[in-house]
């Protein structure tokens, strides 16, 4: 039995995965962390080992897409089900794996990648920014945002914000990683903590007007908000604190509506266009 | 008037509007540029409000001020709402400065009809125009067209934009004639034809390997039916959908409940909104587009009105009974579509996997399908369900929610409806 510890990132874990097939190290023989302080790859390795050489290693292009998301989920035992799922996709054989939706491992990995599909999508979703300065000498404005996403997706997640936002400025900082677009490049800086973003922009008092005002409260679907905007991602969300009050209000607002008096038709305005409609109409 | 009080009311009027999507845009976006914005992915919902409703748009009218006397809407000329109006340059402000805060993902704009139909499109087309020409501003924006507008106007507006729409809002002439006597069918559909011809152009040139670049315009077009204002059954909205998706191959139908306003018309009293029939038809819809359903496999000449209790799949395998079990590892796709509670996405999974292997029941919990739901429809390597009793009477019995007043009462709106725990996405199956 052998550790194997490498950075947490897709890349370190598949350069590390890369060695191993060639040597056809079994998944069983093998413990994976991403801990630093354990040892270093192939310490004291076993030269007896056979290693395949000049055979480039070919797997589904899926897998790699399916191995690179998963790779950012939280769970522990990521690594090792990787590699077992590449074990068997290349010298288990089982070429067909992934057309496997009901076994076992694709399973797991499928829903770790679900899991980290829909934190990459939250997170393009409810990031908002704050405007905290212009830059004095391009002119460009500049943004900084907070978001705690539950993986470690943020560089899966900054290609969208490049494309979106190329024209302005833009910070995103996390927890445990920061994403800085300066209109030619990206660069990323480790994570700091919740004081570092500023808490309020000027507009969000017109954002929450908006909220209120597209709300219709003779609809009230708490439960379908709930599941699409879950409770955990309202303290960075500038309109969450609405909430409360517009379920509150909804009820008494209808019912007004269902008192009020009902409005007679008014006669049409002498208007030429309007007085076209109805002849064509006749 | 303040720019706060005009979003106010301008979002309130546009608020009755149910389309909200933002996806199936050309693909584009802002490197390179001084600008915002990209398109072409799916869509993003960057909000939700307690009606359940995603917010992705900015949704506004530019006035709502109108000519049209339409008795299920709150800016028909004969309510006494408070009128506002935006400037162009207004709205560009509040696109853009909200798209910057990652509030939205693009403008959807609307407009009360005033002086003339033509008058109106020249508004509504020059907030795009500064858009996407002053400020190269590149997501999404969606513009309400009117059908009276000369097909120039609405080439123009389709040229800034990524979706048009046309509302239907009641599906036959006759119910126009009450609720909407300046609107006429006809002439939507005119419209919405060459619409579609402006799009099939697109991609027509977009498929000519010497053509250099696609002729700018919308990727596609949309509307919207109102859902209990009129008389209307569940077989007219849905044939009449139907047409739009065959004729004019419309992307996407919103039904709307119509729901109470707070200016109401003495020719439509206010009611309850049925939110449980709408959801119904996002299902019937998803049927048509997406599982080759017919209009007259899920409703009839006898049962013209979809099962408020039953999703209409399931509501049809009852029916169908003799159809089923269908056998999942040998059964053709378009009949495992047919299996209540099997998905698109979940059929596939099943076809792929079952090249390599028997499926049994374990495989189908694994893949966390409805298994209740499923059972006594299907056959598996392991499971034949005659024992549950396919042909008895009681099966039906089996599939109804327990009882529950159906229709949401105002006096108690805080409880969630049984259309909450049946699906949180209309439509979705």
């Amino acid at each position: 039995m052998r550790t194997i510890c490498i950075e947490p990132q897709y890349e370190a874990w598949r350069a590390a995965a890369r060695q191993l097939l060639a040597r056809a190290v079994a998944p069983e023989d093998l413990l994976w962390s991403d801990e630093p302080k354990e040892a270093l790859l192939f310490s004291g390795e076993n030269s007896a080992a056979k290693v395949h050489k000049g055979e480039a290693i070919k797997v589904p292009l899926a897998f790699l897409d399916m191995a690179r998301s998963a790779a950012t989920h939280s769970d522990g035992r990521r690594w090792a089900l990787l590699y077992r799922t590449l074990w068997r996709l290349t010298l288990g054989g089982e070429k067909h794996l992934l057309s496997m939706a009901t076994d076992r491992d694709v399973r797991q990995i499928q829903d770790w990648c679900k899991a980290v599909g829909r934190d990459l999508h939250k997170m393009h979703a409810f990031v908002r920014f704050r405007l905290v300065s212009v830059n004095e000498e391009t002119g460009r404005e500049q943004f900084v945002a907070w978001f705690e996403p539950d993986h470690r997706i943020v560089r899966l997640a900054v290609p969208f914000f490049e494309k979106r936002f190329a024209g302005m400025d833009w910070s995103i900082l996390t927890p445990y990683e920061c994403a800085h677009w300066d209109g030619k490049q990206l660069h990323f800086t480790a994570g700091v903590p919740r004081s570092s973003a500023p808490d309020e922009d000027a507009l969000d008092d017109l954002w929450r007007t908006y909220y209120r005002s597209i709300f219709n409260p003779a609809r009230l679907k708490i439960s379908a908000m709930q599941s699409e905007m879950p409770k955990k991602y309202w303290k960075n969300l500038p309109e969450a604190p609405l909430i409360a009050t517009l379920i509150a209000e909804s009820a008494g607002r209808v019912q007004g509506m269902m008192d009020t008096e009902e409005r007679p038709a008014k006669p049409a305005p002498n208007n030429a266009y309007l007085k076209s409609l109805h002849d064509m109409n006749q | 008037m303040d720019i706060t009080r005009k979003l106010q009311i301008l979002a309130d009027a546009a608020k009755y509007d149910a389309s909200c999507a933002s996806s199936g845009a050309a693909r584009k976006d802002s490197r390179g540029s001084t600008g915002v914005g990209s398109t072409g992915g799916a869509g993003i919902c960057h909000s939700y409000t307690p009606d359940g409703r995603c917010v992705s748009l900015l949704k506004v009218l530019m006035t709502n001020a109108c000519l049209y006397d339409c008795h299920y809407c709150i800016n028909r000329r004969s309510s006494n709402v408070t009128r506002a109006r935006f400037t162009p340059e207004e709205i560009v402000r509040l696109t853009l400065d909200f798209y910057k805060r990652n509030y939205i993902e693009g403008l959807f704009l609307s407009s009360g009809i005033i002086q003339s139909a033509d008058h109106t499109m020249e508004l509504v087309i020059e907030v795009a125009r500064k858009l996407r020409e002053e400020h190269h501003f590149r997501g999404y924006i969606h513009l309400k067209t009117i059908p009276e507008a000369s097909p120039s106007l609405i080439a123009l507006a389709g040229r800034y934009a990524d979706r048009i729409s046309i509302n239907v809002e009641l599906p036959s002439q006759q119910s126009l004639n009450t609720l909407a006597p300046e609107k006429n069918l006809a002439r939507t559909e005119e419209a919405m034809g060459h619409i579609r011809e402006k799009i099939d152009e697109r991609y027509a040139e977009k498929r000519r390997p010497d053509a250099p670049k696609p002729p700018p315009f919308a990727t596609g077009q949309s509307t919207q039916m109102l859902v209990g204002a009129d008389a209307s059954t569940d077989a007219v909205l849905l044939n009449c959908a139907d047409k739009l998706y065959t004729n004019h191959r419309l992307r996407r139908v919103y039904y709307s409940a119509f729901s109470p306003i707070p200016e109401p018309s003495s020719i439509l009293p206010l009611k309850a909104p049925p939110l449980i029939r709408e959801h119904r038809l996002y299902q019937a819809d998803w049927l048509l587009r997406f599982y080759d359903f017919k209009v007259e496999e899920i409703t009839s000449p006898a049962a013209p009105n979809l099962d408020l209790a039953l999703d209409p799949k399931l509501a049809w395998a009852l029916r169908n009974r003799e159809t089923f079990p269908v056998d999942v590892n040998k059964a053709p796709r378009e009949m495992l579509l047919r299996i209540p509670g099997l998905g698109v996405r979940n059929v596939e999974r099943i076809v792929r996997a079952r090249r390599y292997t028997r499926l049994r029941l374990a495989d189908l919990i694994r893949l966390r399908l409805q298994m209740k739901k499923l059972l006594p429809f299907i056959m598996t390597a392991d499971h034949h369900p005659a024992k549950l009793g396919l042909d008895s009477d009681s099966l039906r019995a089996r599939f109804l929610p327990p009882p529950e007043q159906l229709e949401l009462s105002f006096a108690a709106p805080p409880a969630p409806a049984p259309s909450d725990f049946l699906s949180v996405r209309s439509g979705e199956l």
